[in-house]
């Protein structure tokens, strides 16, 4: 009974989603080209029919939108935004460390010298998606909505539909380009918020390119994220992709990243979570011969946080690798799922393909979970899992304690070594610099995140701990 | 120094030392000496606090306090250094900041002010020469892919950087080639002071032709059978240790 009460709930949300896009696509969509309209049509009528996720679904088995799903989130569609100085409402840690900055402001893209879309000298073409969509839609129209697969649940389809701004970035061949572009997507807002972001990024053949994407949140209010990034990887390509996520406990992010890798590309995936209410990443990745992906992933949470990562990795071709590995420190009531599947199809021949999923859990009530899952049609390959649940070593804290170091201390130390081995892969110099440094911040309970951030944090423990940055 | 009364430490209900006693006073290096599962590491974790050892009878008093109710921590600020059989390795974590932080603490409880990252590098470099560590030890992780050589010498090393008043060395020699045993005992020898205290936990005689103990103790058993000057050392490594259990069954 309590089950069927949900879902009617939860159909109701459907209807109005559904309603509300047939009164208002005219005013909001109107202007978009003829095929994203199509596509946004197809893909509300499919919402229609799949609907939200439920947990008898092995894949959202733990993550439970049920409650989120029942907030207020007001109208579904939102006004763009005019005007937004980002440097008055977004000074973060990360930010600004000699990057291109191109940011979102409560869903929509902030203008920059009046323009949605920048051609750049060398190119590159960055901006707002829906500016894409209208002034240059050959950039965005050839792989738009084919990276990513059909889906049982209904949040891709939701995405295609509803999204109203997203970042776009077109990099044209042979461009290495050395500064990192950083996508900033800030929610500001005491209100509830729906929202569903659509990135597309586009790296041509032989180009080198790193990304930083944050995701952070700086005022309280319900806010439900349902963003999908569709990321096209041409040959002799690298790519590196970085994701930061700094929300609020009123946050509900839904993040898929849908990656397809011509042949010998290289990619980085990092995703790095400091704090967020619900958290879902959702990677996929899709090879082709000759090609290599690291899919990295670091979570650090603890108070009632709910972190899934769920990786799947598609070998179609021969000779390439793949290599997954999270590691998560996990406190008070917090869970922290992880569900890595690699496949190698038949054709895939020598592939290497591992993973591997390391917990520490800090509070008897705090929660891991892995699901490793390898399904391989071909003979000659080589894979491997691995995944530990488990506590710091007592031996080692000891033996920092017995040099004089308080237990407290002792603690952070071997967390900080712990979450280090993810963060020192991180090849943009200066931002794993400012990494290091917001993960010993967080494991010092003094959250990283911006002046503004009002988690407060640092009230829960006041340590002396002290990392030393000189080089010495 | 160092005062240890009718002490009595079980591990998981397993009693280890039996009403043992040692006084160990002020400039003197005392060895310990004794056949495998007499209690000889038991001891150490005692007197450094391991959490896991439950101590039901005595009292360790050290500088003329009980420790035993004092945390690990503590006791090393205090100036107790224990000098592990088998050290620890902390990915992640380089010598650097793991001494650092060490000192900074320890500083930070005498009331002293901790030392400029320019002094600290420079007591590093000291140290490092002392026992002959020439790689860039500051930047490695502690003790991740060290032979067990270099662990110890990074044992010593780590003395020599926190400068204790009461060392226990518990079997720094096993494992150690001639030439890794003569750069410890040295290290150990040029930390001697008028006012410092060793205790050398070892299994065999060789270690103490370098470091020279003041007194040698037999542990057996859980408790010292029998105790004397350096020579019982070499009549130990002479006989082997089946006479004084005769001894003790005569």
């Amino acid at each position: 009974m309590k089950l069927l009460v949900k879902m009617e709930a939860l159909h109701k949300i459907q209807e109005q989603l559904f309603d509300s896009f047939q009164k208002n696509q005219d005013r909001y969509f109107g202007n978009l080209p003829q095929w994203l309209k199509i596509e946004k049509e197809k893909a509300i009528q499919k919402f229609q029919v799949k609907g939200f996720p439920n947990r008898s679904m092995e894949e959202w088995r733990t993550t439970n939108l049920e409650k989120a799903l029942q907030e207020d989130y007001g109208n579904y569609f939102k006004e763009a935004e005019k005007d937004v100085n980002i440097d008055h409402v977004f000074q973060c840690e990360i930010h600004n460390f000699g990057t291109l900055l191109i940011s979102q402001h409560n869903g929509f893209h902030v203008s920059k010298d009046g323009k949605d879309l920048t051609v750049m000298d060398n190119g590159i073409v960055i901006g707002s998606i829906l500016a894409a969509a209208r002034e240059m839609p050959d950039l965005l129209q050839e792989h738009f909505g084919k990276i990513m697969p059909e889906t049982k649940d209904g949040m891709n389809d939701l995405n295609t539909a509803m999204f109203q701004d997203g970042f776009f970035l077109y990099v044209p061949d042979n461009v290495h380009f050395d500064v990192p572009i950083q996508m900033v997507n800030i929610i500001n807002t005491t209100e509830n918020l729906m929202i569903h972001p659509r990135n597309f990024i586009h790296i041509g053949k032989n180009s080198n390119v790193k990304v930083v994407y944050c995701d952070d949140s700086i005022q309280h209010g319900y806010n439900f994220i349902n963003a999908l990034t569709e990321i096209y990887v041409d040959s002799d390509a690298k790519f590196d992709f970085y994701k930061l996520q700094n929300k609020d406990d009123q946050s509900i992010l839904l993040n898929n990243n849908y990656v397809k890798q011509e042949k010998n590309s290289e990619t980085q995936n990092f995703t790095i979570i400091f704090n967020g209410g619900i958290i879902r990443n959702d990677i996929n990745v899709q090879l082709d011969e000759y090609c290599k992906a690291d899919v990295n992933g670091l979570y650090l949470v603890d108070r009632k946080q709910k972190v899934d990562n769920l990786v799947y990795i598609q070998h179609t071709k021969p000779h390439s690798d793949s290599n997954q590995s999270f590691k998560g420190i996990i406190d008070d009531e917090a869970r922290a799922y992880f569900n890595g599947h690699v496949r190698v199809d038949k054709d895939a021949q020598k592939t290497n393909a591992f993973q591997n999923n390391r917990n520490i859990l800090l509070s008897q009530d705090a929660k891991a979970g892995a699901k490793p899952f390898l399904e391989i049609y071909a003979d000659d390959v080589k894979c491997s899992h691995g995944a530990t649940v488990g506590q710091l070593d007592e031996n080692a804290l000891f033996y920092i304690m017995s040099r004089g170091i308080s237990e407290k201390n002792a603690r952070i130390l071997l967390m900080y070594a712990f979450a280090a081995e993810i963060v020192e892969k991180v090849s943009i110099e200066k931002l794993r610099g400012r990494l290091d440094e917001m993960v010993t911040k967080r494991l010092k309970g003094e959250l990283s995140s911006c002046e503004q951030c009002l988690l407060h944090c640092s009230d829960k423990h006041i340590l002396s701990f002290d990392i030393d940055y000189d080089n010495v | 120094m160092l005062s240890i009364k009718n002490l009595t430490v079980s591990i998981e209900g397993k009693e280890i030392l039996k009403n043992f006693n040692l006084e160990v006073k002020e400039g003197e290096v005392h060895a310990i000496m004794g056949p495998n599962g007499s209690g000889k590491s038991t001891l150490a974790s005692a007197i450094a606090g391991r959490e896991d050892y439950d101590v039901s009878e005595g009292e360790i008093i050290y500088k003329g306090k009980n420790i035993l109710e004092m945390p690990v921590e503590d006791r090393a600020r205090e100036g107790i250094f224990l000098g592990f059989q088998y050290p620890v390795e902390i990915p992640g974590v380089s010598m650097t900041n793991f001494m650092r932080t060490a000192l900074n603490e320890i500083y930070k409880y005498k009331g002293k002010e901790p030392l400029s990252a320019g002094a600290f590098l420079k007591l590093m470099e000291e140290k490092k020469e002392l026992v002959e560590i020439h790689d860039k030890l500051a930047n490695r992780s502690v003790n991740q892919g060290f032979s067990g050589g270099e662990k110890k010498k990074n044992e010593i090393f780590q003395m020599a950087m926190i400068d204790p008043d009461l060392a226990i060395l518990d079997e720094t020699d096993s494992g150690l080639d001639i030439d890794a045993l003569r750069i410890v005992a040295n290290g150990v020898n040029a930390l001697k002071r008028a006012n410092n205290s060793f205790v050398v936990i070892t299994h065999y005689q060789r270690l103490l032709d370098y470091i020279v103990p003041d007194v040698v103790h037999v542990l057996y058993n859980g408790r010292i059978v029998k105790s004397g000057p350096k020579e019982l050392a070499l009549e130990l490594e002479e006989k082997g240790y089946d006479w004084i259990k005769n001894e003790i069954a005569g």
